[in-house]
Protein backbone atom coordinates (compact mmCIF):
# COMPACT_ATOMS: atom_id res chain seq x y z
CA UNK A 1 0.00 0.00 0.00
CA UNK A 2 2.75 2.33 1.06
CA UNK A 3 4.69 1.57 -2.07
CA UNK A 4 1.71 2.25 -4.32
CA UNK A 5 1.19 5.66 -2.78
CA UNK A 6 4.87 6.50 -3.21
CA UNK A 7 4.80 5.44 -6.85
CA UNK A 8 1.65 7.44 -7.43
CA UNK A 9 3.11 10.50 -5.79
CA UNK A 10 6.30 10.24 -7.84
CA UNK A 11 4.24 9.77 -10.98
CA UNK A 12 2.25 12.88 -10.18
CA UNK A 13 5.46 14.82 -9.61
CA UNK A 14 6.86 13.70 -12.93
CA UNK A 15 3.66 14.65 -14.73
CA UNK A 16 3.32 18.00 -13.08
CA UNK A 17 6.81 19.43 -13.49
CA UNK A 18 6.95 19.74 -17.29
CA UNK A 19 3.41 21.07 -17.22
CA UNK A 20 4.47 23.75 -14.79
CA UNK A 21 7.45 24.75 -16.93
CA UNK A 22 5.29 25.19 -20.00
CA UNK A 23 3.06 27.70 -18.21
CA UNK A 24 5.81 30.29 -18.36
CA UNK A 25 5.18 31.38 -21.93
CA UNK A 26 1.49 32.02 -22.28
CA UNK A 27 -0.34 31.04 -25.41
CA UNK A 28 0.11 34.39 -27.11
CA UNK A 29 -0.98 34.41 -30.74
CA UNK A 30 1.42 35.69 -33.36
CA UNK A 31 0.72 35.96 -37.06
CA UNK A 32 4.31 35.14 -38.06
CA UNK A 33 7.15 33.20 -36.39
CA UNK A 34 9.33 36.31 -36.84
CA UNK A 35 6.94 38.28 -34.66
CA UNK A 36 7.05 35.59 -32.01
CA UNK A 37 10.84 35.58 -32.08
CA UNK A 38 10.87 39.36 -31.87
CA UNK A 39 8.57 39.28 -28.83
CA UNK A 40 10.86 36.75 -27.16
CA UNK A 41 13.91 38.87 -27.93
CA UNK A 42 12.32 41.91 -26.28
CA UNK A 43 11.18 40.16 -23.10
CA UNK A 44 14.59 38.53 -22.72
CA UNK A 45 16.17 41.98 -22.41
CA UNK A 46 13.90 42.89 -19.52
CA UNK A 47 14.42 41.96 -15.92
CA UNK A 48 11.67 40.60 -13.73
CA UNK A 49 11.42 42.66 -10.56
CA UNK A 50 10.22 39.80 -8.41
CA UNK A 51 12.86 37.17 -9.20
CA UNK A 52 15.60 39.61 -9.94
CA UNK A 53 17.99 37.25 -11.64
CA UNK A 54 15.47 36.18 -14.21
CA UNK A 55 14.32 37.93 -17.32
CA UNK A 56 10.66 38.57 -18.08
CA UNK A 57 10.91 35.64 -20.48
CA UNK A 58 12.14 33.20 -17.83
CA UNK A 59 10.20 34.24 -14.78
CA UNK A 60 7.07 32.49 -13.64
CA UNK A 61 6.19 35.24 -11.15
CA UNK A 62 2.70 36.64 -11.33
CA UNK A 63 4.01 40.11 -12.14
CA UNK A 64 6.07 38.67 -15.01
CA UNK A 65 2.88 37.13 -16.45
CA UNK A 66 1.15 40.50 -16.26
CA UNK A 67 4.06 42.39 -17.77
CA UNK A 68 4.43 39.88 -20.60
CA UNK A 69 0.74 40.35 -21.36
CA UNK A 70 1.29 44.11 -21.25
CA UNK A 71 4.26 43.93 -23.64
CA UNK A 72 2.33 41.58 -25.94
CA UNK A 73 -0.63 43.97 -26.01
CA UNK A 74 1.57 46.95 -26.82
CA UNK A 75 3.38 45.11 -29.61
CA UNK A 76 0.10 43.91 -31.07
CA UNK A 77 -1.03 47.53 -31.11
CA UNK A 78 2.00 48.36 -33.23
CA UNK A 79 4.11 50.02 -30.55
CA UNK A 80 7.85 50.09 -31.23
CA UNK A 81 10.42 48.36 -29.01
CA UNK A 82 11.50 51.79 -27.81
CA UNK A 83 7.97 52.65 -26.72
CA UNK A 84 7.57 49.34 -24.91
CA UNK A 85 10.87 49.77 -23.08
CA UNK A 86 10.10 53.41 -22.22
CA UNK A 87 6.74 52.29 -20.80
CA UNK A 88 8.42 49.87 -18.44
CA UNK A 89 11.31 52.17 -17.50
CA UNK A 90 8.83 54.96 -16.65
CA UNK A 91 7.18 52.65 -14.11
CA UNK A 92 9.97 50.46 -12.80
CA UNK A 93 13.11 52.46 -13.56
CA UNK A 94 16.32 51.48 -15.34
CA UNK A 95 16.37 48.41 -13.14
CA UNK A 96 14.18 46.55 -15.65
CA UNK A 97 16.94 46.86 -18.25
CA UNK A 98 19.71 44.30 -18.27
CA UNK A 99 21.71 46.79 -20.30
CA UNK A 100 21.99 49.99 -18.25
CA UNK A 101 21.80 53.20 -20.33
CA UNK A 102 24.85 55.46 -20.54
CA UNK A 103 24.17 58.53 -18.37
CA UNK A 104 26.03 60.45 -15.65
CA UNK A 105 24.97 58.10 -12.87
CA UNK A 106 26.20 55.05 -14.78
CA UNK A 107 29.42 56.56 -16.15
CA UNK A 108 31.37 54.85 -13.41
CA UNK A 109 30.27 51.36 -14.43
CA UNK A 110 30.58 52.05 -18.15
CA UNK A 111 33.91 53.88 -18.19
CA UNK A 112 35.42 52.97 -14.80
CA UNK A 113 37.19 49.82 -16.07
CA UNK A 114 38.72 51.75 -18.99
CA UNK A 115 39.88 54.52 -16.66
CA UNK A 116 41.50 51.90 -14.43
CA UNK A 117 43.12 50.31 -17.48
CA UNK A 118 44.53 53.69 -18.56
CA UNK A 119 45.91 54.36 -15.08
CA UNK A 120 47.49 50.92 -14.99
CA UNK A 121 49.01 51.42 -18.45
CA UNK A 122 50.41 54.82 -17.43
CA UNK A 123 51.97 53.35 -14.28
CA UNK A 124 53.46 50.48 -16.25
CA UNK A 125 54.93 52.84 -18.86
CA UNK A 126 56.43 55.02 -16.15
CA UNK A 127 58.13 52.16 -14.36
CA UNK A 128 59.40 50.71 -17.67
CA UNK A 129 60.91 54.07 -18.62
CA UNK A 130 62.61 54.29 -15.26
CA UNK A 131 64.21 50.92 -15.71
CA UNK A 132 65.49 51.89 -19.16
CA UNK A 133 67.21 55.01 -17.88
CA UNK A 134 70.28 53.21 -16.58
CA UNK A 135 71.60 55.25 -13.70
CA UNK A 136 74.82 57.08 -14.62
CA UNK A 137 76.78 56.40 -11.49
CA UNK A 138 79.90 58.36 -10.83
CA UNK A 139 82.81 56.09 -10.12
CA UNK A 140 85.43 57.02 -7.64
CA UNK A 141 89.06 57.91 -8.41
CA UNK A 142 90.43 54.63 -7.07
CA UNK A 143 88.03 52.61 -9.13
CA UNK A 144 88.87 54.54 -12.30
CA UNK A 145 92.55 53.81 -11.81
CA UNK A 146 91.84 50.15 -11.31
CA UNK A 147 89.79 50.13 -14.50
CA UNK A 148 92.49 51.82 -16.53
CA UNK A 149 95.07 49.43 -15.19
CA UNK A 150 92.92 46.51 -16.11
CA UNK A 151 92.47 47.87 -19.65
CA UNK A 152 96.20 48.40 -20.12
CA UNK A 153 97.29 45.10 -18.65
CA UNK A 154 94.69 43.23 -20.60
CA UNK A 155 93.51 41.52 -17.45
CA UNK A 156 91.40 42.64 -14.50
CA UNK A 157 93.12 43.11 -11.20
CA UNK A 158 90.87 40.63 -9.51
CA UNK A 159 88.38 38.04 -10.43
CA UNK A 160 88.63 34.79 -12.29
CA UNK A 161 91.55 34.42 -14.66
CA UNK A 162 90.59 33.92 -18.29
CA UNK B 1 57.43 61.31 0.82
CA UNK B 2 57.31 59.10 -2.24
CA UNK B 3 58.17 56.15 -0.07
CA UNK B 4 55.18 56.74 2.20
CA UNK B 5 52.94 57.16 -0.83
CA UNK B 6 53.90 53.74 -2.08
CA UNK B 7 52.25 52.24 1.00
CA UNK B 8 49.58 54.86 1.55
CA UNK B 9 47.91 54.70 -1.88
CA UNK B 10 47.21 50.94 -1.85
CA UNK B 11 46.03 51.22 1.75
CA UNK B 12 43.60 54.02 0.87
CA UNK B 13 42.33 52.08 -2.14
CA UNK B 14 41.81 49.04 0.05
CA UNK B 15 39.90 51.06 2.65
CA UNK B 16 37.74 52.52 -0.15
CA UNK B 17 36.98 49.06 -1.49
CA UNK B 18 36.07 47.75 1.95
CA UNK B 19 33.83 50.77 2.45
CA UNK B 20 32.03 50.12 -0.85
CA UNK B 21 31.57 46.42 -0.08
CA UNK B 22 30.33 47.21 3.41
CA UNK B 23 27.78 49.63 1.99
CA UNK B 24 26.76 46.98 -0.53
CA UNK B 25 26.09 44.52 2.26
CA UNK B 26 23.69 46.87 3.98
CA UNK B 27 21.66 47.52 0.81
CA UNK B 28 18.62 45.38 0.12
CA UNK B 29 18.59 44.38 -3.56
CA UNK B 30 14.85 43.75 -3.27
CA UNK B 31 14.27 47.48 -2.82
CA UNK B 32 14.24 49.04 -6.27
CA UNK B 33 14.06 52.84 -6.24
CA UNK B 34 10.94 54.10 -7.94
CA UNK B 35 11.31 56.43 -10.93
CA UNK B 36 7.92 57.90 -9.96
CA UNK B 37 9.27 59.91 -7.01
CA UNK B 38 8.85 63.61 -7.77
CA UNK B 39 6.32 62.89 -10.52
CA UNK B 40 2.54 63.34 -10.45
CA UNK B 41 0.71 60.21 -9.36
CA UNK B 42 -0.44 58.05 -12.29
CA UNK B 43 -4.08 58.59 -13.18
CA UNK B 44 -6.52 55.82 -12.39
CA UNK B 45 -10.23 55.25 -12.15
CA UNK B 46 -11.39 52.07 -10.46
CA UNK B 47 -14.40 50.77 -8.62
CA UNK B 48 -14.47 51.09 -4.87
CA UNK B 49 -13.74 47.91 -2.98
CA UNK B 50 -16.85 48.31 -0.82
CA UNK B 51 -19.14 49.34 -3.66
CA UNK B 52 -18.73 48.04 -7.21
CA UNK B 53 -21.07 50.73 -8.56
CA UNK B 54 -19.01 53.64 -7.18
CA UNK B 55 -15.68 54.76 -8.61
CA UNK B 56 -12.57 56.19 -7.03
CA UNK B 57 -9.85 58.00 -8.94
CA UNK B 58 -6.58 59.84 -8.40
CA UNK B 59 -8.53 63.11 -8.09
CA UNK B 60 -9.95 61.84 -4.77
CA UNK B 61 -6.41 61.85 -3.39
CA UNK B 62 -5.47 65.32 -4.61
CA UNK B 63 -5.57 68.59 -2.67
CA UNK B 64 -4.18 67.09 0.54
CA UNK B 65 -1.21 65.11 1.77
CA UNK B 66 -2.27 61.53 1.13
CA UNK B 67 -1.08 57.96 1.43
CA UNK B 68 -1.79 55.06 -0.91
CA UNK B 69 -1.18 51.64 0.55
CA UNK B 70 -1.02 48.71 -1.86
CA UNK B 71 -2.25 45.50 -0.27
CA UNK B 72 -3.93 42.16 -0.84
CA UNK B 73 -5.33 39.35 1.27
CA UNK B 74 -2.86 36.85 -0.25
CA UNK B 75 0.04 38.99 0.94
CA UNK B 76 1.39 37.85 4.29
CA UNK B 77 3.47 40.98 4.88
CA UNK B 78 0.28 43.01 4.45
CA UNK B 79 -1.23 41.00 7.26
CA UNK B 80 1.82 41.81 9.35
CA UNK B 81 1.58 45.56 8.77
CA UNK B 82 -2.20 45.80 9.03
CA UNK B 83 -2.33 46.36 12.77
CA UNK B 84 0.25 49.14 12.52
CA UNK B 85 -1.77 50.74 9.75
CA UNK B 86 -5.00 50.58 11.77
CA UNK B 87 -3.26 52.19 14.73
CA UNK B 88 -1.68 54.85 12.55
CA UNK B 89 -5.05 55.66 10.96
CA UNK B 90 -6.47 56.43 14.42
CA UNK B 91 -3.98 59.27 14.84
CA UNK B 92 -5.53 60.96 11.79
CA UNK B 93 -2.16 62.32 10.65
CA UNK B 94 -2.75 61.60 6.97
CA UNK B 95 -5.54 60.58 4.60
CA UNK B 96 -4.95 56.86 4.02
CA UNK B 97 -6.27 55.27 0.84
CA UNK B 98 -5.82 51.70 -0.25
CA UNK B 99 -5.17 49.98 -3.55
CA UNK B 100 -6.46 46.45 -3.26
CA UNK B 101 -4.12 44.71 -5.68
CA UNK B 102 -4.98 41.53 -7.63
CA UNK B 103 -7.38 40.35 -5.02
CA UNK B 104 -10.84 38.92 -4.58
CA UNK B 105 -13.46 41.50 -3.65
CA UNK B 106 -15.31 39.34 -1.13
CA UNK B 107 -12.07 38.19 0.54
CA UNK B 108 -10.81 41.74 0.82
CA UNK B 109 -14.09 43.01 2.27
CA UNK B 110 -14.07 40.22 4.85
CA UNK B 111 -10.45 41.02 5.77
CA UNK B 112 -11.30 44.66 6.50
CA UNK B 113 -14.38 43.66 8.49
CA UNK B 114 -12.38 41.27 10.67
CA UNK B 115 -9.11 43.15 11.07
CA UNK B 116 -10.32 46.73 11.03
CA UNK B 117 -10.40 49.26 8.21
CA UNK B 118 -7.72 51.96 8.26
CA UNK B 119 -8.64 53.29 4.81
CA UNK B 120 -10.82 56.23 3.81
CA UNK B 121 -11.54 54.26 0.66
CA UNK B 122 -10.06 51.43 -1.36
CA UNK B 123 -9.61 51.17 -5.09
CA UNK B 124 -10.23 47.66 -6.37
CA UNK B 125 -7.61 46.59 -8.95
CA UNK B 126 -8.26 42.90 -9.66
CA UNK B 127 -6.07 42.59 -12.77
CA UNK B 128 -3.25 44.70 -11.37
CA UNK B 129 -3.35 47.12 -14.32
CA UNK B 130 -3.28 50.20 -12.07
CA UNK B 131 -0.57 48.50 -10.02
CA UNK B 132 1.64 48.37 -13.13
CA UNK B 133 1.11 52.09 -13.73
CA UNK B 134 2.28 52.75 -10.18
CA UNK B 135 5.28 50.47 -10.62
CA UNK B 136 4.04 48.01 -8.01
CA UNK B 137 6.07 44.80 -7.96
CA UNK B 138 5.21 43.36 -4.60
CA UNK B 139 2.72 44.25 -1.93
CA UNK B 140 2.83 45.90 0.50
CA UNK B 141 4.02 49.18 -0.94
CA UNK B 142 3.14 52.60 0.38
CA UNK B 143 3.22 55.91 -1.49
CA UNK B 144 3.04 59.39 0.04
CA UNK B 145 1.75 62.26 -2.09
CA UNK B 146 1.94 66.00 -1.41
CA UNK B 147 -0.98 68.45 -1.74
CA UNK B 148 -0.42 68.71 -5.49
CA UNK B 149 -0.57 64.98 -6.01
CA UNK B 150 3.17 64.65 -6.55
CA UNK B 151 4.60 61.35 -5.27
CA UNK B 152 7.14 62.21 -2.58
CA UNK B 153 7.99 58.86 -1.09
CA UNK B 154 7.61 55.15 -1.63
CA UNK B 155 8.09 52.63 1.11
CA UNK B 156 8.56 49.06 -0.05
CA UNK B 157 7.67 46.35 2.43
CA UNK B 158 5.56 46.41 5.55
CA UNK B 159 5.12 49.57 7.57
CA UNK B 160 6.33 49.32 11.13
CA UNK B 161 6.11 51.70 14.07
CA UNK B 162 9.73 52.61 13.47
CA UNK B 163 9.25 53.30 9.76
CA UNK B 164 6.29 55.53 10.58
CA UNK B 165 8.21 57.40 13.27
CA UNK B 166 11.42 57.91 11.30
CA UNK B 167 10.30 58.07 7.66
CA UNK B 168 6.61 58.84 7.39
CA UNK B 169 5.81 61.31 10.18
CA UNK B 170 8.71 63.73 9.48
CA UNK B 171 7.76 63.69 5.80
CA UNK B 172 4.09 64.40 6.54
CA UNK B 173 5.10 67.33 8.75
CA UNK B 174 7.30 68.72 5.98
CA UNK B 175 4.63 68.30 3.30
CA UNK B 176 1.91 69.81 5.49
CA UNK B 177 4.11 72.84 6.16
CA UNK B 178 4.85 73.52 2.47
CA UNK B 179 2.33 75.05 0.16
Amino acid sequence: MHRIITVLALGLLLCSSPLHASVTLESFKFSTPEQEQHFKDVIEQLRCLVCQNQSLADSDAELAHDLRAEVYGMMRDGKSDKQVIEFLVARYGDFVLYNPPVKPSTWLIWFGPFVLLLIAAALLLRSLRRQQQVPQQEIGEAERKRLEQALHNGSPGEGPKP
Amino acid sequence: MARYLRYLVPLLLFVLLVGLLYRGLSLDPKIVPSPLIGKPMPAFSLTRLDDASATISDTDLRGKVSMLNVWATWCTSCRAEHETLVEFARTGKIAIYGLNYKDDRADAQRWLMQLGNPYIANAFDPDGRTGIDWGVYGAPETFIMDKHGIIRHKHIGPLTGQVIATEILPLIAKLEASE
